[in-house]
Formats: C-alpha cells, structure tokens, sequence
C-alpha cells in the first residue's frame, strides 16, 4: 500500500516539482534578463544595483511583490476577484506536462499532446476575463474584452498551424513530432523549411496569444493603464506576471519542438559529437525564441486594435489554410521525409 | 490503492463536481457566477470522457466548448444588464413545460440505453482497443474512410451556417468611414509629400544691427 502510493503520489508530484520550480525560477531570470536586454537596446544599462550585474533584481522584485497588500476594490466580485489570478496561472503551468525536453525526458507522453497543449492554453483565457470584469473598473474590463477577442482570434490561426505539423508528423504526440523531423540533413529535415508560412505565423500567433507586444493592447498602458491587471496588487499581480512569462517560455519551446526540431542537433548526425540530439540544443533554440519576445517588445510600436484583428482573420488565417492543403499536398507526394528512414 | 479503485475514486469525483456544477447554473443568483459553473460542467464531463479513454472528444469539448464557445458566452453575459426578479418572474408557469421536457428525455435515454442496462455493458467493446492503436487516431481513421461522406456534409452544413450567419449580421451603414488597408500599404510615398530641391543659398550678409540702447 505504502509502496503504491509512492509510486502513484509521490513520484509525480516530485517530477512536476522538477519542473515547475526551475520554470519559476526560469520566468525571474527572463525578467532581468528581458530588462537588461532592452536597457542594452535603450542603450542604458538595466538593473544592475543587486547582487552581481543586478542578478537578484528579480528575486528582490518578487519579495517587494509578495510582501505588498493585496487591495480589493470596493464593489469587486471578491470570490472572482482572487479566483482569477489563479486561473489564469494553473493552465500556463498545466501544459508543461506534456513539453518534452529530450527523447526520454517527459513527465507525460500523452497521444494527444498537442490537443492537450491547445486545451490548456485556451483556458488561460478566462483568468485575464475575470480578473476584468471581477475588479469593477471601467479600464480592465476593456482590457479583458480586448485580450479575450485577440486570444480567440489568434488561437484560430495558431491552431491551423497546429494542423499543417500534425498532417506531416502525422502524430499528435510532441515526441513523434519530433522524431519525426529528424534525419541526415540536420537543420534542413526540420518542419520550418516545409512549412516556412505557417512557422512565422504560429510565432506572431504566439506573440499575440501571450498579450505582448506589438500586440499588447490588453494592458496598452497609454491609452487604459495596465488593462486587466490594473486593479491587483502584491502576489495577486504577481501571479499574473508570473503566468504571462511562463506562457511566454512555453511558446519559445513549442515554436522550437514544433519546427526547430526540438532536441534534435542542427548538424547532420555524421558530425560526430555536436551532431548529436539533446536537451541542451533545445534550451538553445527556446532560449533564442524567448529573445525574439524581447527584440519585438523593444522594436515595434504597437499595433492599433483593428490592425490586429484584420492581421489574425484577414491574413493569417487565409495563408494557414492554404498552407493546411499544401502541407496535404507534400505528404501525399513525399516531398517530405519523416523520420530518419528513406 | 489499485489503478481500478484509484479511477472509481475519480469516477465519483468527477461525477459529483459535474452533476453539482450543473444543477448550481440553474439556481445561482449571479448570472455570470452561472457561466463559469457551466464552464465547470463542461470541464468535469470532458475529465469523465478521458475516464473512459475517449481523449480525443474529452479534448475538443475542452478546446471547443470551454475555450471558444463559453468564452464568448461569458462575454455576452458581462455586457447585458439582466433583472434577476424579471428573469425568475416565469418559473412557476413554466415548471410544467420543463417538468413535461424532462420526463421525455428520461423516457429517450431509458430507451434508447434500455432499463435493465445498468448492471451490464451496454455498448460493445471498444474498438480502438481491439484494433491496438489510441482513440484519437481510431477515431481519425474511421471519419475519414468509413465515414467520409456524412462528414463533408456536416462540414459543408457548418460552412453555409456560417455564411447565412455573416449575410444576415452584416450590413453597411452609408456614413461609415472605413479604412483599405490594401489602399494604405499601396501609397506611393511621392503622391503625398513633393520633395523640392532648391540650390543652396547664402544668407545675405546682414549683420544685425545692436538695438539702440535707450539711454536714461
């Protein structure tokens, strides 16, 4: 009995330990990392007062956060009102149970992977709509309706392009996708070259879906403050933020198991010892997608709210379909090898 | 604690939440309070589904119904201003209408699963796990072979769905502004500003002349 409900209990919740913690810790370091990178950008120097090169910024930001009040409005919804942050923070951590980080690193090896992911991250909807509405203010119900318009529009798009991997993976499990992009050629058998498109698609999807910017205009703080967030204060708000990050990491490492071959080597397998697949290659890859996040947010001015919506329904949801029919076309005709056979 | 008993346990669980969400949409007070145990409805029927190993529907039904469809539900319900006595005002006048609704859908469901069901398996075995291969891609298979023409037709119904949906919502109005996105991107930038070029002139010398200042 003991033995059992070690094995049922306890190992797993050591295993989603093993990976939470260091995601948290991984979104405090994104953060003074994402604050350096755009101080460089500004040219000035981001935080750099605490601990060596301003390392412990973001711990100190977090316990600054965590000792605050937590302010409830009057009139607010309270059970929502504290229900929301949670809400929004349990899918962005639920979908990393599917992520795996080398062949035989993952906690679960679900055959429905990818639905499983694309059911996680549309619930984390309903954390940012609540937490609008919840907090009876004027500022984040608009931007709770703005975010909840931009997320279901994108989520369309970034599903079709969810389709075009899976008609050529021809699995809906993340470690057959994989495998199935490997090869002889290294960088040239992953998904992106065929799927070129769809690939910037599902990363500017991804963008979007996170409500960053250019596409932050759930929180445009010059035109409605800080959007749905605005009410919340203390660990509340941190919850949020810890929520976007972490949404922000697990686009980085979707976009690269899904195109960028995940763990795989970029070398061909003949090149002897780089050419071999690991988790390192694929916190490389996630690593330089999570700067991209940073690069735009220092980059472009934001989009106007109608621009978006034309962007996700008039453009990319078009060219995914197309490329729906030709990722069909190419496999029924084996323009694609999958896998390293043939 | 066996796997079977470990499942039971989430059985029941599952079970409760579901029947308890559902009956708690119809009697809260607080509309919006309602849609979220909807959501919750939907939630604990999907985990019931994967239950039963059906992982592909448990999925969809979380993508489709809680991702998309309550979503927009929930945002309706937020913008409208609902009088709660109004809406209560029809409950004893309608009670025999849902009461005659209800025992007709119990006689179906009876029907159709049969009274003397509950202690045997009622449906045949499952076929995914008899041909060896997941639910989801079972399930894919059979759709589109065996089944290919009564789903293009559902999906052909959808699509003209949609259409008569838009053709019926759309209309113009005549002082709408509107802004062609085609049209912006297509300017040519010498269509709007005209760049003259002029030879460069020196300043006439005039060296300014000190005011005079007023002497007192």
């Amino acid at each position: 009995m003991a033995d059992q409900l070690i094995n049922q209990l306890l190992w797993p919740i050591i295993y989603i330990l093993c990976i939470t913690v260091p995601l948290i810790i991984a979104v405090a370091m994104f953060v003074y990392w994402e604050r350096k990178v755009i101080g460089w950008m500004h040219v000035r120097l981001g935080p750099n007062k605490i601990g060596p090169f301003g390392l412990l910024q973001a711990f100190a930001d977090v316990v600054k956060l965590l000792i605050k009040e937590v302010i409830l409005p009057t009139k607010a919804n309270r059970a929502l009102y504290y229900l929301a942050p949670l809400l929004a923070l349990i899918p962005a951590l639920a979908a990393w149970a599917v992520v795996p980080f080398s062949s035989k690193m993952v906690l679960s090896n679900a055959n429905a992977g990818v639905l499983y992911l694309l059911a996680m991250t549309s619930m984390g909807v309903y954390g940012i709509i609540l937490a609008g509405w919840a907090s009876n203010s004027r500022y984040a119900l608009l931007g709770a309706m703005r975010s909840a318009a931009q997320v279901i529009s994108y989520e369309l798009a970034m599903g079709l392009c969810l389709v075009c991997v899976l008609v050529l993976a021809g699995s809906l499990n993340l470690t057959d996708i994989v495998n199935a992009q490997a090869g002889h050629k290294g960088l040239f058998d992953w998904f992106w070259l065929p799927l070129l498109p769809v690939f910037v698609i599902y990363f500017i999807s991804g963008v979007a879906e996170t409500n960053r910017a250019p596409f932050d205009v759930a929180e445009g703080e010059s035109e409605i403050v800080a959007g749905f967030h605005v009410e919340y204060s203390g660990s509340a708000f941190a919850i949020f933020f810890l929520a976007e990050y972490a949404n922000m990491i697990l686009v980085s490492f979707l976009a690269a198991i899904l195109f960028m071959g995940g763990w795989l080597s970029p070398f061909p397998d003949t090149w002897g010892f780089i050419g071999q697949g690991g988790f390192i290659w694929l916190f490389i890859k996630a690593f330089l997608f999570a700067f991209m996040f940073l690069w735009f947010r220092a980059t472009f001015p934001r989009y106007r709210y109608d621009q978006i919506m034309r962007l996700g329904w008039k453009v990319f949801i078009p060219i995914a379909i197309v490329w729906v029919l030709v990722a069909g076309c190419m496999k029924y005709y084996g323009l694609v090898t999958i896998g390293t056979g043939v | 604690m066996n796997p079977q008993l470990f499942q039971l346990i989430c059985f029941y669980a599952f079970g409760f939440v579901t029947v308890a969400a559902a009956l708690s949409v119809i009697t809260l007070k607080n509309t919006v309070h309602a849609v979220l145990a909807l959501v919750l409805t939907f939630f604990s029927a999907a985990c019931l589904w994967m239950l039963l190993d059906a992982e592909f529907l448990a999925l969809a039904l979380i993508v489709v119904y809680v991702g998309a469809v309550m979503v927009l539900f929930l945002f309706v319900v937020m913008m409208l201003d609902i009088d709660q006595e109004k809406m209560r005002e029809g409950f004893v006048k309608f009670l025999p209408v849902g009461l005659i609704v209800a025992a007709a859908m119990l006689v179906e469901m009876l029907g159709l699963i049969g009274v003397r069901a509950m202690h045997t398996q009622v449906m045949g075995a499952d076929p995914a796990a008899a041909a060896g291969t997941s639910n989801t891609a079972w399930l894919g298979r059979a759709l589109y072979t065996q089944y290919l023409l009564p789903f293009e037709v559902a999906a052909l119904i959808l699509t003209v769905g949609v259409v008569a949906a838009v053709a019926l919502t759309l209309r113009k109005r005549a002082d709408a502004r509107y802004e062609s996105a085609s049209q912006q991107v297509k300017v040519n930038p010498r269509d709007r500003v005209r760049l003259v070029k002029m030879a460069a002139e020196r300043p006439v010398d005039e060296t300014p002349v000190p005011p005079q200042e007023s002497k007192s």
